[in-house]
Formats: C-alpha cells, sequence, structure tokens
C-alpha cells in the first residue's frame, strides 16, 4: 500500500505539522518508504495468533502494575509555571481556542 | 406520519478516587487553579503513567452491579486531537478492549419495566478547562481536572424519546451512587451526559443519521435537549432534507441545539495501544474480592421489598429510587419495630410478621406525605426536616391508634417545622398540641348517645334500611368530638346501639 498526497496532507493536518509544498513530495516519498517495510512485515501469516497490545504483553506474564489510591504530589505550581511562556492568576495562557 | 425517536447516552462518571488515575495529584473540587496539577498530569517530557489501582475496583464494581462481562484483559489506547486543555496531545482512553464489556440497566416506566443494554464502560483520564474570557485575548487553562478518572458508559440505541432517556440517565444516577463509584454532583461535573439522537418512522428498522448532543448538564435539560434535537430532525426530514452527522450543543438559555462541529472536520482520533501502559488484567479471584463487598443492589432490593412487605412493583421501585430514600424506609422500619412492641401489639408476633404489616404502610406513607413535603420544599431525603427516628414514631402512634391519620398528618408538619437542631420528643407533642384521638370507650358512647338522642330521624332512617343514615350519624360523632374521636370505634359502638 501506499499514501496519496492528499492522505499525506491530511495526516500532516491532523499532526499539526506544517508541510511545505515543496517538502510534501518528498515526506511523501519518505513516508512510503516505511509502508514498504509494514508490506513485508503483513506478508507473514499470522493465523491463530493473539495479537499483541505491548511488547511485554500475554505470554510474558508483566501485566500492568497499580498504585494505591493516595495523593503523593505536592503543590508545584510555581516550579512549573517558571517555565511557562505566559501564567496569570495561577492559569497557563494560550493563544485564545474557541471551539 | 409517526415518527419513532431513537437515543443511546453516553455518560462520564467522575470515578471517587482521592488521587488522580494516572497521577498521584489530588481529585478534590475546587482548589485554586493549577495546584492540583502534577508533571504527569501536565505532561512535562520524561514522565509515565501508573495506574490508580482504586479506579479498577470501581470500573469492576459497575460491571457486576449491570451483570456485564469483566475483562479479563483490556487495553489502554490513546486517543490523539489537539486541544490546550490536553496538554499530552492524546487522551489515555480504551478503545478496542474496554474493561466492562456488556451488561444492562433496568428503567421503571409508568407503562412498565424496560432493559437498556450496556454496549460498554471504558475508563479514561478527563482533561482540563479552558477559561476563554479576559486574559488580553489569550485563554486560560487549569490543568486541575486533568488525569481525574472517568467512567464512560456507553448504552445501545434501547431509548425512545426524552422521557425513556431521561429515566436511564436517572437510574444509572441513582446507581453510580448506590455503588459508591461516583459522587453523581452534576453541578461539579461529576456525571456527564451526552445523547446520541436520531429519528426514523415508527415501524422502520435502520436507524436514523444521528447528531450526538453535548453539554446536558441537568436531567431537565436532557429532557428538554432531545425534545428539541427531535423536532429538527422532523422538520428538516418533513421538508425533504436530510441529517448532517454532528456534534451539537445545546444552549438552556434559547432552548435550542446548534452545530459545535460537522462530520466534514470529524476528528480521526488515530487510536492505538499506549505503550507507557501494559495491558490491564483482572483475575477471577479480584472480580469475587470485589462481588463480596458489593452492597445490596436496587434491583434486589426492590424484589426483597415487594417480597417481605407486599409493597407493589411501582412503590419498591420508588422505595429504591435512590439509596438515601431506601436507608430512610429502613431505618424507619427498624425504628418502627423497637417502639414500644407491645404498644403496637407485636408481643408474639414473629419480626417478619410484623414487618409485613407495618412495612407497607410505613412505605406508602413516606412516599405520600414526605415525599410530597420533600417536593414542596425541593429539597432531597437526606434533608428532610423529620428524621427517620420521628416519622417512624409519628408511625408508630398512628398504628397504635393515638393519632388518626389527620392528626398524623398534622403532626409530621409540626415536627417539619421545628427549629433543625430542636430535640424531639413525639409523644411530649401529642400530648401538648392534644393531637390524640379519643379512644377511651366510656367518652365515645357517651358522645354516641347524645347524637342518637339529638336525630331521631336518622336513627328511624337507618333502622329502615337507608345505609346512608348512619354516615351521617357518624359525621355528627366525629363533629361533637371534633374530630377527635377514634373512628373505628364509633363505627363499632354506633352499629352496636342501633342494633339494641
Amino acid at each position: 500500500m501506499s499514501l496519496t498526497l492528499e492522505q499525506v496532507q491530511r495526516i500532516a493536518h491532523l499532526a499539526r505539522i506544517a508541510v511545505s509544498p515543496e517538502e510534501i513530495h518528498g515526506v511523501m516519498e519518505r513516508l512510503n518508504r516505511v509502508l514498504v517495510l509494514i508490506d513485508q512485515l503483513q506478508a507473514v501469516d499470522t493465523t491463530g495468533i493473539e495479537p499483541m497490545a505491548h511488547a511485554l504483553d500475554a505470554e510474558t506474564g508483566v501485566v500492568q502494575r497499580r498504585r494505591a489510591d493516595a495523593v503523593t504530589e505536592p503543590d508545584r505550581r510555581a516550579v512549573f509555571q517558571a517555565c511557562a511562556p505566559a501564567a496569570e492568576a495561577g492559569l497557563y495562557l494560550v493563544p485564545k481556542v474557541i471551539e | 406520519m409517526a415518527w419513532e425517536i431513537v437515543v443511546g447516552i453516553e455518560t462520564h462518571a467522575q470515578l471517587a478516587t482521592k488521587s488522580k488515575i494516572f497521577s498521584g495529584a489530588s481529585t478534590a473540587f475546587g482548589a485554586p487553579p493549577n495546584t492540583q496539577a502534577s508533571a504527569v498530569d501536565i505532561a512535562l517530557p520524561g514522565v509515565l503513567p501508573v495506574l490508580n489501582g482504586r479506579v479498577v475496583e470501581l470500573a469492576i464494581r459497575f460491571g457486576l452491579a449491570i451483570g456485564a462481562t469483566i475483562a479479563p484483559r483490556s487495553v489502554f489506547a490513546r486517543k490523539n486531537y489537539f486541544y490546550p486543555d490536553l496538554p499530552k496531545g492524546y487522551q489515555i482512553s480504551q478503545y478496542e478492549l474496554p474493561v466492562v464489556q456488556g451488561g444492562s440497566l433496568d428503567i421503571v416506566l409508568p407503562e412498565g419495566a424496560k432493559t437498556i443494554r450496556i454496549t460498554r464502560a471504558h475508563l479514561e483520564e478527563d482533561a482540563g478547562k479552558s477559561l476563554h474570557e479576559d486574559f488580553h485575548g489569550m485563554s486560560g487553562i487549569d490543568l486541575n481536572r486533568a488525569g481525574t478518572p472517568l467512567l464512560e458508559i456507553v448504552t445501545e440505541p434501547d431509548l425512545r424519546g426524552a422521557k425513556e432517556a431521561v429515566a436511564y440517565a436517572r437510574a444509572l444516577h441513582a446507581l453510580v451512587r448506590w455503588i459508591e463509584i461516583c459522587d453523581g454532583n452534576m453541578q461539579e461535573g461529576s456525571f456527564r451526559c451526552d445523547a446520541n439522537v436520531s429519528v426514523r418512522k415508527a415501524g422502520d428498522d435502520r436507524l436514523g443519521t444521528r447528531c450526538e448532543i453535548k453539554n446536558l448538564n441537568s436531567f431537565r435539560f436532557m429532557e428538554k435537549a432531545i425534545e428539541f434535537e427531535a423536532r429538527r430532525q422532523i422538520g428538516v426530514l418533513e421538508d425533504g432534507g436530510s441529517i448532517v452527522q454532528e456534534t451539537r450543543l445545546y444552549d438552556p438559555d434559547r432552548d435550542e441545539t446548534r452545530s459545535m462541529r460537522s462530520k466534514e472536520d470529524a476528528q480521526d482520533y488515530r487510536y492505538f495501544p499506549d505503550p507507557d501502559l501494559l495491558p490491564l488484567v483482572i483475575s477471577e479471584a479480584e472480580i469475587e474480592r470485589v462481588r463480596a463487598g458489593m452492597p445490596e443492589l436496587p434491583a434486589a432490593k426492590s424484589e426483597r421489598f415487594i417480597a417481605e412487605f407486599g409493597a407493589t412493583s411501582y412503590e419498591a421501585s420508588l422505595l429504591t429510587a435512590t439509596k438515601a430514600t431506601s436507608d430512610f424506609f429502613e431505618e424507619c422500619l427498624a425504628r418502627l419495630l423497637e417502639i414500644n412492641p407491645a404498644r403496637l401489639g407485636m408481643t408474639g408476633t414473629g419480626l417478619a410478621d410484623a414487618k409485613r404489616m407495618y412495612g407497607s404502610a410505613l412505605g406508602k406513607g413516606i412516599l405520600n406525605l414526605l415525599a410530597a413535603q420533600l417536593n414542596r420544599d425541593g429539597i432531597e431525603i437526606e434533608q428532610s426536616r423529620v428524621l427517620p427516628k420521628d416519622f417512624a414514631h409519628i408511625h408508630a402512634r398512628l398504628i397504635d391508634q393515638t393519632l388518626s391519620a389527620k392528626a398524623a398528618q398534622e403532626l409530621f408538619r409540626v415536627v417539619w417545622d421545628m427549629p433543625p437542631a430542636a430535640t424531639v420528643d413525639i409523644d411530649f407533642i401529642i400530648q401538648e398540641k392534644n393531637l390524640g384521638q379519643i379512644s377511651d370507650l366510656g367518652a365515645i358512647e357517651r358522645i354516641v348517645d347524645e347524637v342518637l338522642a339529638g336525630n331521631a330521624k336518622q336513627v328511624e332512617d337507618y333502622r329502615a334500611g337507608k345505609d346512608k343514615a348512619f354516615n351521617s350519624l357518624v359525621g355528627q360523632v366525629m363533629k361533637q368530638s371534633k374530630g377527635k374521636a377514634n373512628p373505628a370505634q364509633v363505627n363499632e359502638v354506633l352499629r352496636r346501639k342501633l342494633k339494641g
């Protein structure tokens, strides 16, 4: 399988990556080279093999650990906001977004 | 043309935990902005999520309560989209393998019970909050809510119309509070519903194109929003148009829904398993441990009330509508059985018999007298100004005939209007306000004699076979006693004397 130019533009938009018209053909080519590898993987017969959700899934016996429900994190707002581009009244400020 | 309105509901129930789903920051409501947003919640580089075990337990509780399959293995997935209140650029959710699969919830409608199928319930994290006003053209972001644990509960499109949708939402709201997985506080956003609404011609099997309505933060708004949206869709279709699948926002001020985003820019969330989290494995033994700690569920309690007290299924459903209501009822009943059992005529009667005798009447008392007063004051049963012990005491004096039904109601209102911290002594109030009815046989006989002497015509009529004359005589006796004579005794004495 390979991607069309429109698909590449759509993916770029979804990922909020600005790809210029000059770059877009190169990006498409590189992505399609990756897909050639995927095609090789797809060629393997996986009949009867349970899909894994994680490299350490199932047979490895490693499962998701759980922590106790306790508040362990103190307020570190001042430290965190020191490296924010803009903050006011305890809020992080971002360019205006309204849906 | 008859139209059928088809609704499915998605509910985000905030799970009642102290800390967040993937971090040790507090979930307490109302803290100053960003003081409960840890490095994990604000997505600083290099952090990793660690699952809160309590969240899993609460999800299992819910699954058991609706008779669902608890997935032995479920998977956390990333739902990718960009919004400033979602600092990672993705929300950790569950997609292909949710923790709770299937199950159902019964709702009670005036025309009978109906089973609503639940598709799934999955764990996910909440986003933060955007404040769009007044920051020199910028938006303010508060990430205290980011990472708060949610259980998203999704139904099949089994609901027909706004009333059923609201009945389901209320039943679900009662259930999550009943099993104590969610505080149900809708003002604080702990219980949020979206409705998927479509319409189709009656008898049609295929579903129409649906619109998702957001911002339904009260049951009343939910009903109005679904009604508006169904009317809108029917209007479009009857004018020969077609419905565009989209997300719409309900505006309570204008009582209308309006388009929020349409299918064209419908998000492609590009879900994939989150590599930071391993599959969640739940053993049979863990499920059994959670099951052992479950309270008696509303459906089971309702059946028990029917069996033990002969309540009707409608009464039972009302008495188990919320945990607080059934707690009030059960505490009243326990108190009622404690109060002076000899006077209640309970000596020698088994507890089961006593429960049967008093349970039904007590239930009716709560549903009528108390519910009406709560309704008038617009408060919940938890805030009742008459406590279960006093309600039981009033009821006990009704049963032992110290009070007439009318006097019991009057006493109830007296107690209701007392200052909140006042000590309530029911028997003292009955004396002080002279509310007790006359059950002294001699006194009643004297009144009856007087009435018979003064109403020769009615006595004659009665003896001539006119039954109506009897009621008139009862009325006279009651009037003479200022409504205080025990009606059963008045009946008995009158019949005896008229015979003689």
